[in-house]
């Protein structure tokens, strides 16, 4: 062959493609076609063969007119998890920014404190967050004492809580602003692992001298903080952003009514026009967040 | 005067953070603990209100049911070699994607990783119903059609599906690993690659004997992610497994297994109409999830030091 006569340039090209040639086949194969049918699908009534195989009728927009007009359930879901997303986004933001500050400071302990803050990577995820989840249900579901018990066994005990601050003699707004706070957190803390560990390293990334000058020149904690730290790690913030966002979406109900349209109802073409709603609305999303927050973002470099 | 009140100041401020990290530390750990008073929770310690925590009579029969109806020791082997399967495959080809695309120069690179990030934004039910088709009559290029006349292979409930699209850098979340090779290949100095090229080695031996034993850091971040989203996935597993030993299907669904199972197991008798107490199912649903996750949280600790350090520096960032 004439590979020998092949300037460096081009063998180097050549080797990157063998080098990507493992994902370029996946995506034409495992992402590409699939995507393309997908369209395809939600265009069509589908119906699949008991052998393998599967027949498809055009029939143009009717599966989007029926999931969003027909379908009881989906409008409601979709504006639901959307607003769940819109109220979640910020506060996971604003936590994982606070924790990777507080990580990032040096004190005693700080190893066994980092290992327990990405716990949350680990556990909450999938399988794991839903068994706890039913099981929940399932206890609470039984008896008035079970009741009680499914409270004392699993999560937070809100009435222990709110006894011992009343006894604290605390007013009672403020008791019930900490009980939401405290009940709500959980849930912050175990979907803001992987942001708290982004945060982290661009936290490590802001070079040193920048805070000794500050520090020589008399800024406060405060002021070095919005100084410096904030935007230096801005890029990282819309990084954030977007991750929470398909995050919060990935184990969100839409996918599971996506998910149960198809497999349980059968109804492949409606399934397929949700999916692509649901896809269209995050894109949409990401689109109009990416261009307000890029606005605002410092690059360093 | 200035002095001592800068030391109050930041004493203060010392004290606030221990009470925050601890605060927030406790709320982590606090539905594990509860988890493993459970464990070995007596079935007579439930109705003793006085009990918190710590439990009087200690029992391991918790335990037991809960391996019984899980069937345990084989589910668990079977699961970690599914994970550590596709976790291999997938921290392979991610990784390759991932240094092609850093230190490579081919036409059309920057639209092919524009293509790569795409991957990661568009939800997985996207694809979900075309996957599950392609799947349940496999078929390469029609090879299969063209040879035996058939449809092609059921591969549903086989691992097929999963290896597949893992070795195809198309699994789960790859698209957010080849990124962070990517990342962290395209911080590494050109000037290791020249001299291995000068000495004779060409790129395939330069990546797998110079890049790659470098790259420490993120194949650590990558198999510990990649391993632990396998382990609880529960979405592609639905989809292509709901039938098979795994442990995200078994935990589930386990709530309704212990209902079924355990009074063949406590040996109460079998039937729809033999109930046990459903407290006592929750004591063992609790059990089930803690044993689901105790590997996990074991390997956790195992490799969590390599994993905050190398989080650090495999420049997630970018």
């Amino acid at each position: 062959m004439n590979i020998k006569r092949l300037t460096l340039t081009q063998k180097r090209a050549l080797l990157g493609i063998l080098f990507i040639m493992p994902w370029l086949l996946g995506f034409v194969f495992l992402f590409a076609t699939p995507l393309f049918q997908s369209i395809h699908f939600s265009l069509s009534n589908m119906k699949i063969a008991p052998g393998g195989g599967y027949t498809l009728d055009f029939i143009g927009w009717d599966n989007f007119k029926n999931a969003m007009s027909i379908d009881p359930n989906f409008n409601r879901i979709l504006t639901q998890s959307l607003s769940e997303m819109a109220w979640n986004v910020p506060m996971i933001l604003f936590f994982s920014l606070f924790t990777a500050t507080l990580l990032n400071t040096r004190f005693v302990g700080r190893p066994f404190a980092r290992a327990i803050f990405f716990l949350p990577v680990i556990l909450a995820s999938g399988a794991i967050a839903a068994a706890q989840t039913s099981g929940l249900i399932q206890l609470t579901g039984s008896s008035e004492m079970a009741k009680e018990l499914g409270q004392q066994q699993n999560g937070f005990d809100p009435l222990t809580l709110a006894f011992t601050l009343s006894d604290a003699g605390l007013p009672m707004w403020f008791i019930d602003y900490i009980i939401s706070a405290v009940q709500r957190i959980y849930e912050i803390i175990k979907s803001s692992g992987v942001q708290i560990l982004i945060f982290l390293a661009a936290l490590q990334s802001v070079p040193v001298s920048m805070y000794e000058v500050a520090k020589m020149e008399g800024a406060t904690a405060y002021e070095t903080f919005w100084k410096i730290t904030f935007p230096m790690v801005s890029p990282l913030i819309l990084t954030n952003i977007i991750y929470t966002i398909i995050d919060s979406f990935t184990n969100s109900q839409v996918t599971t009514t996506i998910y149960n349209t198809a497999f349980q109802s059968q109804n492949f073409g409606l399934s397929a026009a949700m999916s692509w709603i649901y896809t269209a609305v995050i894109s949409i999303i990401l689109i109009i967040v990416g261009i307000l927050v890029s606005r605002r973002v410092f690059y360093y470099n | 005067m200035q002095k001592a009140r800068n030391k109050t100041a930041s004493l203060l401020w010392l004290i606030f953070r221990y009470i925050l990290i601890i605060g927030i530390s406790f709320i982590i750990l606090y539905p594990i603990l509860q988890q493993l008073s459970v464990a070995f929770k007596d079935k007579t310690d439930i109705y003793n209100p006085t009990i918190y925590m710590i439990p009087v009579h200690f029992t391991m029969e918790n335990v037991r049911y809960a391996m019984a109806v899980l069937n345990y020791w084989p589910l668990l082997k079977n699961t970690l070699i599914f994970a550590a399967s596709t976790t291999l495959l997938q921290a392979a080809s991610c990784s390759l994607a991932g240094y092609g695309f850093a230190r490579f120069n081919f036409p059309g690179k920057n639209i092919l990783f524009t293509l790569v990030v795409l991957t990661i934004l568009i939800p997985s039910s996207t694809l979900m119903v075309p996957m599950y088709i392609h799947f349940r009559s496999f078929d390469l290029f029609g090879a299969i059609h063209l040879v035996t006349g058939k449809e092609g292979i059921n591969m549903l409930n086989t691992y097929g599906p999963s290896l597949i699209t893992a070795a195809f850098a198309n699994g789960l979340k790859s698209g957010l690993f080849i990124y962070i090779f990517r990342q962290f290949f395209r911080g590494m100095p050109g000037e290791i690659e020249e001299a291995a090229l000068i000495d004779g080695a060409g790129g395939i031996r330069t990546f797998f004997t110079i890049m790659l034993p470098n790259a420490i850091p993120p194949l650590i971040t990558v198999i510990l992610f990649a391993f632990v989203w396998q382990y609880n996935d529960i979405f592609y597993a639905s989809l292509f497994n709901s039938s098979s030993d795994l442990m995200s299907i078994k935990v589930s669904s386990l709530p309704a297994d212990v209902n079924q199972y355990l009074p063949g197991i406590m040996g109460i008798g079998t039937g729809t109409n033999v109930k046990v107490d459903p407290n006592q199912v929750s004591l063992i649903v609790d059990t089930g999830i803690l044993l689901a996750i105790s590997p996990m949280i074991a390997m956790y600790l195992f490799v969590q030091r390599f994993f905050v350090e190398s989080v650090e520096r495999s420049g997630v960032v970018g």
